[in-house]
């Protein structure tokens, strides 16, 4: 047992939370905004398949990046126009998102590269393994800052809290708005990048397996706020990190592998369960969810 | 000086405004008065940017502006405090004050600097308010000077005010308005949007009269009076009080309460051990200010409050209800007007038809087959009963209640609770938000009710409504009743201070 406790299993969490923090720190942006993202998977998605395909394209994992977040924020703007503009319910609309970035990249690789899902493999001089961490780790610090501490964050929460005062208080309520979203497009674009050009070397089907959705739980469970919400991540990174590395040492009193399946359930179990129980009166911004009308 | 030339604008079918032209001179106090409806908010609305009228233009100092959001009336000076205060709940004072004019840079809110400098302004104009508190601490009043600091850290010269007053004691009115004449000393004009007479004649230079969306009289305060003001507003005379025959036929009593306690969820008694009688034939009414333990005392005596945090006794003649559902209230005969008809009284989405039945769903003529099947033919027959005898307007029962008037709305609930003969009726703010013509019908018919022997019993934070209505005040102030007056004999300043202090 004690073997599973090492600079691995750290090194292993760091990397397995920050997806979720990028996810997570962008859904923050839209939804502190007053929108609900649970397009966040849809567009992590996208950011994955664009940044490995782009990176595989011209030989340059920084402009796959960069084609990550452009992808990234394609996705959170059409989002942002169904939602603000057209005051579509916000959770059909990152429904639909979802679902149809679930199929677009099969779609497109097979157009580009005549696979069925996964874009080809690229050589490891062509991966950006930590600079993506590095971002995650500063990106809670700057988030922390933008929110409270500048114009554009204290406008960002009174439009999610109170859209007609700040209104009435001569703030644009959809130019923030679609800054929030669009925004998020950005974060969880680079978080979806990370997972194909950073944690392994190509896209494959599904890739962020509901990363976007634990992503949102965390920022749930952090109670919509910077640290907590990244502290949050680091729970979740840890407990999938616990159960990669206990995949075939830990056995059952018989003395049998505790079946796969079983242990990669563990982080999803925890999600709900946190979700349920544990997190207590979490209390989202007054306006999330809800497009904003005059009268 | 701020003028409205020719300012229409429609809300669908409804014709808000219509060709309103209304002027406002520098360094004065403009009041605008109107009945619910007649178009005083729209209008001023139009003003500060909020809606886009869609005909006619607005003027500033005698040229003509494009003022499309309301960051361009504040950007021309421009300030409004909006009857439901646009405040973010959750933020600081300060950071509310700020907000869409920060003083800082991108990079920095620069929230301390502004922290002196609403101090400073709190303490030119007496708005004593901590810019550190969180908003949703802050009482009602409170709030208000937060949303009064709002305007004038913009350099608001023109204030526009809607209803300021409806959420004030009558002390705080006072101070109110000794802070709105500091401010024309000061040189700046105010507008307030009012429906109260006294209002308008204590404070006003000059009063714009609107009614059905036009703007139907343009007085100076000092050469009119309230008669003509109410005359002008509804179209017709109007009876400023209540003409009423004393209670004649006092019958048995009625509602009998005794200790009843309701306590909030963190412990606290918001009515602490309170006893009074209702007799048949009587109006008895509940004075005080607004959060004195009225709603809960309602909610305990309605059945709507939860069971566990009621504790005394409650009897209807000679049985107790007090563990009593609200169902089984209803059957007993009492009947109940609650104070929000948005939240307890109507379903705004549903018709009138449907809104008629609420409460009796279960039963004949709603309901047949067991109560399992609803007579949509009898239940409309019920409400255009309903609608006739109580001359709501528009008289279509298949209109949902959104599209009513408050008046209109309020006439409907007590149709309906009407229709149930009680026995018992608790009202709660019977007026509110009603305009003056369906203000002295709903009063007519409670006194019509009291003359058939139902035992009333009255809450309202109107001391107008409770001493003209009632034949018996009782003032409560923190969940106590403070003590009984006779309406006919106590003054206003008798009740007021009752109110405040309890004693």
């Amino acid at each position: 047992m004690r073997e599973l406790f090492t600079a691995s299993l750290v090194m292993s969490t760091l990397r397995l939370a920050t997806p979720l923090v990028l996810a997570a720190l962008g859904g923050l942006f839209s939804e502190r905004a007053g929108v609900i993202n649970i397009a966040l998977e849809g567009i992590m998605l996208a950011g994955a398949f664009t940044a490995a395909a782009v990176t595989y394209a011209v030989g340059n994992p920084w402009v796959g990046l960069l084609g990550g977040i452009g992808a990234g924020m394609l996705i959170a703007a059409i989002h942002a126009l169904a939602c603000i503009r057209y005051k579509a319910d916000q959770v059909v609309t990152g429904t639909a998102i979802n679902i149809l970035m679930f199929g677009m990249p099969g779609f497109l690789s097979g157009a580009f590269f005549l696979s069925s899902g996964s874009t080809p493999q690229l050589p490891k001089e062509q991966l950006i393994p930590y600079t993506p961490m590095v971002m995650a780790g500063l990106l809670v610090p700057l988030t922390w800052y933008v929110l409270y501490r500048t114009p554009f964050g204290l406008r960002l929460r009174s439009v999610g809290e109170n859209p007609a005062a700040a209104d009435a208080a001569g703030v644009s309520v959809p130019l923030i708005r679609y800054s929030g979203v669009l925004v998020s497009g950005v974060l969880a674009g680079i978080g979806g990048a990370y997972l194909s050009i950073g944690q392994s070397s190509l896209f494959t089907r599904n890739m962020t397996s509901g990363r976007g959705f634990i992503g949102l739980a965390a920022l749930i469970f952090g109670k919509w706020r910077p640290v907590q919400t990244m502290l949050a991540c680091v729970l979740f990174g840890f407990t999938e990190a616990v159960s990669i590395q206990m995949q075939g040492v830990v056995k059952l009193p018989s003395g049998e592998d505790i079946p796969v399946q079983f242990i990669q359930m563990v982080p999803y179990l925890l999600t709900i369960i946190v979700l349920a129980g544990f997190i207590g009166r979490s209390r989202p911004p007054r306006a999330l969810g809800l497009p904003y009308e005059k009268e | 000086m701020l003028e409205l030339r020719n300012i229409t604008k429609r809300f669908g079918d409804v014709l808000a405004n219509d060709r309103v032209n209304i002027t406002v001179q520098s360094g004065t106090i403009h009041a605008i008065i109107g009945e619910n409806g007649a178009g005083k908010s729209t209008a001023m609305r139009i003003a500060y940017g909020f809606y886009t009228a869609d005909s006619g233009e607005i003027l500033i100092d005698g040229t003509v502006c494009r003022i499309a959001a309301p960051r361009d009336a504040i950007a021309r000076g421009i300030g409004m405090v909006h009857q439901h205060f646009m405040l973010v709940g959750p933020m600081t004072v300060a950071e509310n004050i700020v907000l869409g004019a920060e003083p800082g840079s991108a990079l920095a809110l620069g929230v301390t600097t502004a922290s002196a400098d609403i101090r400073r302004l709190s303490g030119e104009l007496g708005l004593a308010v901590d810019p550190d508190a969180v908003v949703d601490h802050l009482s009602v009043g409170q709030q208000q000077r937060v949303e009064l600091l709002k305007a004038l850290y913009r350099h608001a010269q023109l204030l526009i005010l809607d209803e300021p007053t409806a959420v004030l004691t009558p002390r705080e009115v006072d101070e109110f308005f000794a802070i709105l004449r500091g401010m024309r000393e000061q040189g700046k004009t105010v507008v307030i949007i009012t429906h109260k007479l006294s209002e308008v004649l204590a404070i006003s230079d000059e009063v714009t009269v609107m009614r059905d969306g036009r703007v139907v009289g343009r007085l100076h305060t000092k050469e009119t009076n309230a008669a003509e003001l109410a005359r002008l507003m509804v179209d017709r005379d109007v009876l400023l009080r209540v003409d009423k025959p004393a209670a004649t036929m006092l019958g048995a009593t009625t509602l009998r309460v005794r200790s009843l306690s309701v306590r909030a969820h963190d412990g606290a008694a918001r009515v602490d051990r309170v006893s009074f009688d209702v007799r048949a034939g009587e109006i008895v009414g509940i004075a005080g200010v607004e959060g004195n333990g009225q709603t809960e005392l309602i909610e305990a005596l309605s059945g709507l409050a939860e069971a566990s945090t009621v504790s005394g006794e409650i009897r209807l003649g000679d049985q107790d209800i007090t563990r009593f559902g609200a169902r089984a209230r209803r059957e007993l005969g009492i009947a109940h007007i609650p104070e929000d008809r948005h939240r307890r009284g109507l379903l705004l989405e549903f018709d009138l038809a449907e809104n008629s039945i609420l409460g009796v769903h279960y039963r004949k003529p709603a309901a047949y087959a067991g109560g399992i099947l609803l007579d949509d033919p009898a239940i409309r027959r019920h409400a255009a009963d309903i609608i006739a005898a109580f001359d709501v307007r528009p008289a279509n029962v298949d209109l949902p209640a959104r599209a009513l008037s408050g008046g209109n709305q309020q006439k409907l609930i007590v149709g309906r609770e009407f229709d149930l003969r009680p026995t018992l009726l608790l009202v709660a703010q019977p007026t509110r938000g009603v305009d003056i013509g369906a203000i002295e019908f709903i009063h007519r018919k409670l006194i019509a009710l009291r003359d058939e022997g139902c035992a009333v019993l009255l809450v309202s934070a109107e001391i107008e409504e409770v001493t003209s209505l009632s034949d018996r005040v009782l003032v409560i102030h923190r969940g106590r009743i403070a003590g009984e007056v006779d309406p006919k004999a106590a003054t206003v300043d008798e009740i007021g201070l009752l109110m405040t202090r309890g004693h």
